[in-house]
């Protein structure tokens, strides 16, 4: 700010000490007067007006908690407008070249000390007794939705913080923006996992998303079907997931809590994505498929039973100890237990080969023991099928490996095939 | 595709593919194994089952089953979308090559981007094997349909191959290509329209110029105030292609007002877009309007708020000043251009000073001597004193332009304080980034300079704690030999690196060994056999098992510098004594070498 403006900037009278019927007016013109925005990377510049827009904010944000009968019908575009210059703004580029989450210290918003305020402010007119939403959808629009929704990428948890705040009340009493709200979300999450891997406010959406699934009306419509299935279930491939996986996972058991009918795309999605390389990845998978677990109903885990456990089986042998650590865990929940024993005459063949090989096998003597408990707790479940499969465990794997030879043998053919083709044909066979 | 063998081939095939042989279901079950990676090697090996099928049945059998079975997992699908690119022969030729399009519109539609990406390309691969009338009848309809996709994947799809069927296509159906993209360009959802952004400038370029008016401009113009910065960010991009295609005299009315706006838009991401491809816009609009708009549109970008916008078009400061009008070049440059320049030398950021300083010395070839003393040599020495060594580096890095118009003499005050300081940087990576300089600098400074200066830089070096470091200083040994010639090399540097050879330190020790590896050849017989090679011979009574074997695999490497004498009464005894070493890896290695030198 030049001095010119200085002079503009009027010290106005602190509102409590103006007679009430003046006090509306008086509310406006300092809302016009918080428009102006500082600028914070230079330390220096505008201290004194720096200190009275912030004494000013937190008079307004004083001022809506305690008064009645403020807000007038030409408030609300001002308060708009007000927030609107505040927070609206282009996100400065990461300080580090490339932010990563889990191990750089985020960038804090220099404006903070006036942002944060005024956050406050708008947070308190929202939720004031006095405030209609009838009046506030002119000026609260999917406009300024959009821009507030594109702040969640902002470094800055405490920003993140109140705009979780701001946004979950909008979504609260503004029912005709309720779909707009939702579909955007989609769009940023859809950029997030196809596009650029990078967003920092995922877990703050999917926590409002979290509430907002939990209060969907049943029958499910289409559109929330779809969001779990395209959209929720793909955040899992993500990089970062560490970040918002609860969050995440939460969502997903809500989901199932709702409509159990879902447990089998939701399962089978996972399967699908299940991380191939990353044992930090699969050890969240587990820890999330249990919780699936805990929730699901007989019928449904029946339909799912066999891919589930071919994994589980898979999980139970990875050289990783923690991956099998927490895929042998299942044993210890008595509900997964009780479908276990239910259904032990298809899960103890899936799992069979596996316990028993790493029973002999596997480098981790804790590893060892908890497989020892669970062939005890399969021995005690069906100990005839279990006879069973302890005698033709040596044949079985023969066939295996007589299988594996076929397989060989008939890709040999089919190469040597090839191979005298495009003798022949030289130059037609695409390589 | 051979045309002489055309006609015959699918018969051939046809006639080869013997049912009892491979059946369908036993080539099937491989595609469906339920190992993840065996599937994955079967569907890379997916020419090979189609060969054994034949082309028929390929199409009838094979090609069905494949679009049943999209539900794969992602790398399978790539795979696939990846094979179907290249399936053409397989299925009987261009006359059937549609048969390929039911599972590639499949792929086209999966929401994992990369498949999808590689079913477009394999998609435009093939659609130039259509005939236009297959096209028409076959390919069109499936971008069509794509386009009208209801979830956003197929749209974005669409939006890569209209492009590819648009020149062959009716006017009739042209027409209706143009609608479909417009309707893409205003899709609801960002992906679509940052997709269709994106292929705007492609479109653009096929598209007759009438239509590149009337069509195009409007929805570049669109695209280029879209709500999503991203969105806008992509048709700067394309605006590049689109001036390229207007006549000069249409510029300034259809291209010009949406380029200002871009370049001042409130979105850092946007005026980034614009700095990183200046260059390109430059050339697209001409020197005309590149004076009357560029230059102080290009001011602005060096001086914006943002860092990162600055170090872009800081970036592009050498070839924008190239590419200038060569009439008052030097003009623009010294009034508008240079004071920008002097102010990014000291930026508080420094990945501007860093970008500023890899293309400044470019300047020089462009101002000429005087100028270049006068105006440019305190910059380059401000930055040979900066604080942070890759600005330093980047100095150095190019002193070769310098170097053509002054002379590297004017620089070696300043520049012998800096190499020494970015020599003991205390990051590796530092020191590593000027050694790779010092061939370079070696020349250009002379063989008297380095030696006074230099040498006993390049010596620390080799007893450097980190061995990447150690590694490249041998490297430098080598190209200095080439550069300085075998005489320089045995009176300045052979007698030190031997010298190593009595280290306490088994690590200096085994230097002297990689040392040798690197000079032998640029040496010669003569400096190898007469003092390289006793040596290392000596050496093989190293009490480390390190050394000794590296002495083995030195021996080999050296073998062939060294003549048959010298290998069979010297070399021989010490490999066949070092063969029978009590250690695995020394034995290892030692008989590597006799059997590689034909010792045995």
């Amino acid at each position: 700010m030049d001095t010119k403006d200085v002079e503009i900037y009027l010290v106005f009278n602190a509102l409590r000490n103006v007679p009430a019927p003046e006090q509306a007016e008086l509310f406006l013109r300092k809302l016009q007067q918080c428009c102006t925005v500082f600028d914070f990377m230079d330390t220096l510049s505008d201290l004194k007006m720096k200190e009275y827009k912030r004494s000013t904010l937190n008079e307004l944000v004083d001022y809506v908690t305690v008064s009645r009968g403020y807000l007038t019908e030409q408030a609300y575009p001002e308060v708009v407008k007000m927030v609107s210059y505040n927070i609206f703004r282009t996100l400065p580029p990461s300080d580090s070249n490339e932010f990563d989450p889990e191990e750089d210290e985020p960038t804090l918003e220099a404006s903070w000390p006036h942002l944060q305020l005024v956050y406050e402010f708008f947070i308190r007119f929202l939720e004031s007794q006095e405030f209609q939403p009838s009046i506030a959808k002119k000026y609260i629009d999917q406009k300024f939705v959009l821009q507030l929704l594109e702040l969640f990428d902002s470094e800055d948890p405490r920003e993140r913080d109140y705009l979780k705040t701001v946004l979950h009340r909008i979504y609260g009493k503004f029912l005709g923006l309720r779909a707009f709200i939702r579909k955007q979300i989609n769009n940023i999450f859809l950029r997030f996992v196809y596009e650029t891997e990078h967003f920092n406010g995922v877990a703050e959406l999917l926590e409002i998303l979290g509430s907002i699934i939990n209060g969907f009306a049943l029958p499910l419509k289409a559109e929330h079907k779809q969001f779990l299935v395209k959209v929720l279930i793909p955040l899992h491939t993500v990089r970062s997931l560490s970040l918002f996986h609860a969050q995440l996972a939460y969502c997903i058991v809500q989901f199932l809590e709702k409509d159990p009918a879902l447990t089998e795309p939701v399962i089978r999605g996972l399967l699908k994505f299940w991380p191939k390389t990353c044992s930090q990845k699969e050890v969240m998978f587990l820890g999330e498929l249990e919780e699936i677990l805990d929730v699901i109903e007989p019928t449904q885990f029946v339909k799912i039973q066999e891919p589930l456990f071919k994994q589980i089986s898979r999980c139970v042998s990875s050289p990783h100890f923690q991956v099998a650590e927490r895929a042998l865990y299942y044993w210890n929940n008595e509900y997964i237990m009780s479908l276990i024993e239910e259904n032990s005459s298809v899960i103890l063949p899936i799992m069979f080969a596996s316990l028993y090989r790493i029973s002999k096998e596997h480098w981790n003597p804790a590893i060892v023991a908890l497989v020892y408990n669970v062939l005890k707790a399969f021995m005690e479940m069906n100990s005839t099928l279990f006879d069973e499969l302890t005698a033709t465990y040596k044949s079985d794997r023969q066939r295996e490996k007589k299988k594996e030879k076929e397989r060989e043998e008939l890709w040999k053919k089919l190469e040597d095939l090839e191979l005298k083709r495009g003798l022949r044909n030289d130059g037609i066979i695409p390589t | 595709f051979h045309p002489a063998a055309g006609p015959s081939e699918p018969k051939m095939a046809g006639a080869d593919g013997d049912d009892s042989l491979y059946p369908i279901a036993v080539l099937i079950d491989e595609l469906r194994n339920e190992d993840v990676q065996l599937r994955l090697n079967s569907i890379k090996k997916l020419s090979t089952i189609a060969l054994a099928l034949g082309v028929e049945r390929t199409r009838t059998e094979l090609l069905p089953f494949l679009t049943d079975t999209i539900y794969d997992e992602d790398e399978v699908l790539l795979a696939l979308a990846e094979q179907l690119g290249n399936f053409t022969m397989l299925v009987g030729g261009p006359e059937y090559v549609h048969c390929l399009l039911p599972p590639l519109e499949s792929l086209a539609t999966v929401e994992e981007t990369v498949v999808r990406d590689k079913a477009v390309e394999s998609l435009r691969k093939i659609s130039q094997e259509h005939s236009p009338v297959d096209l028409e009848v076959h390919f069109e309809p499936l971008v069509k349909r794509l386009a009208s996709g209801d979830w956003f994947t197929s749209r974005t799809s669409a939006c890569g191959l209209f492009s590819v069927c648009y020149p062959r296509v009716s006017s009739t159906v042209k027409a209706e290509i143009r609608q479909h993209f417009r309707t893409l360009c205003s899709d609801d959802t960002p992906m679509v329209r940052r997709a269709a952004a994106s292929k705007l400038g492609e479109f653009a370029k096929v598209l007759e110029l009438d239509y590149v008016k009337s069509d195009i401009i409007p929805l570049f113009t669109a695209l280029a105030s879209d709500e999503q910065d991203s969105v806008r960010l992509l048709a700067v991009e394309a605006c590049v292609s689109i001036a390229t295609l207007l006549p000069q005299e249409d510029l300034e009315t259809l291209v010009m007002p949406t380029l200002r706006q871009a370049a001042e838009d409130k979105s850092w991401r946007v005026r980034y877009m614009v700095a990183d491809k200046f260059s390109e816009l430059q050339k697209a609009v001409g020197p005309e309007i590149t004076k009357n708009d560029l230059v102080p549109a290009f001011q602005n970008l060096l001086k914006d708020c943002e860092a990162e916008v600055r170090a872009a078009a800081a970036n592009k400061v050498k070839e924008f000043c190239e590419n200038l009008p060569e009439d008052g070049r030097e003009t623009i440059i010294m009034t508008h251009i240079l004071p920008c320049v002097k102010e990014l030398v000291s930026d508080t950021n420094q990945h501007v000073k860093s970008a500023l300083a890899s293309v400044i010395m470019g300047l020089s070839t462009i101002l000429g001597k005087d100028n270049t003393i006068e105006h440019l040599l305190p910059l380059f020495l401000a930055q040979l004193k900066d604080e942070c060594p890759e600005v330093r580096l980047n100095i150095i890095s190019n002193l070769d332009c310098v170097n053509e118009v002054i002379g590297i003499r004017q620089l070696s005050q300043s520049l012998l304080p800096a190499i020494v300081e970015l020599a003991e940087d205390a990051k590796w990576r530092v020191r590593l980034a000027i050694i790779e300089y010092m061939p370079l600098l070696a020349g250009q400074l002379g063989v008297e300079f380095f030696d006074e200066k230099l040498n006993s830089l390049c010596m620390a070096w080799l007893v450097d704690h980190v061995y990447a470091i150690r590694e490249a200083a041998t490297c430098n040994l080598m190209k200095l030999v080439e550069k300085f010639g075998a005489e320089w090399a045995q009176n300045t540097i052979v007698p030190k690196v031997l010298g190593m050879a009595n280290d306490p330190n088994y690590l200096h020790r085994m230097t002297t060994l990689f040392c040798i590896n690197a000079l032998s050849e640029a040496c010669g017989q003569e400096i190898t056999t007469k003092h390289m090679l006793p040596v290392v011979l000596k050496m093989s009574n190293d009490q480390v098992a390190n050394v000794r074997f590296n002495v083995a695999k030195c021996l080999q490497k050296i073998g062939p510098v060294l003549d048959n004498n010298a290998l069979q009464t010297e070399v021989k005894p010490v490999l066949e004594k070092l063969a029978a070493d009590q250690d695995m890896d020394v034995k290892y290695f030692a008989q590597e070498a006799i059997s590689v030198l034909a010792l045995a």
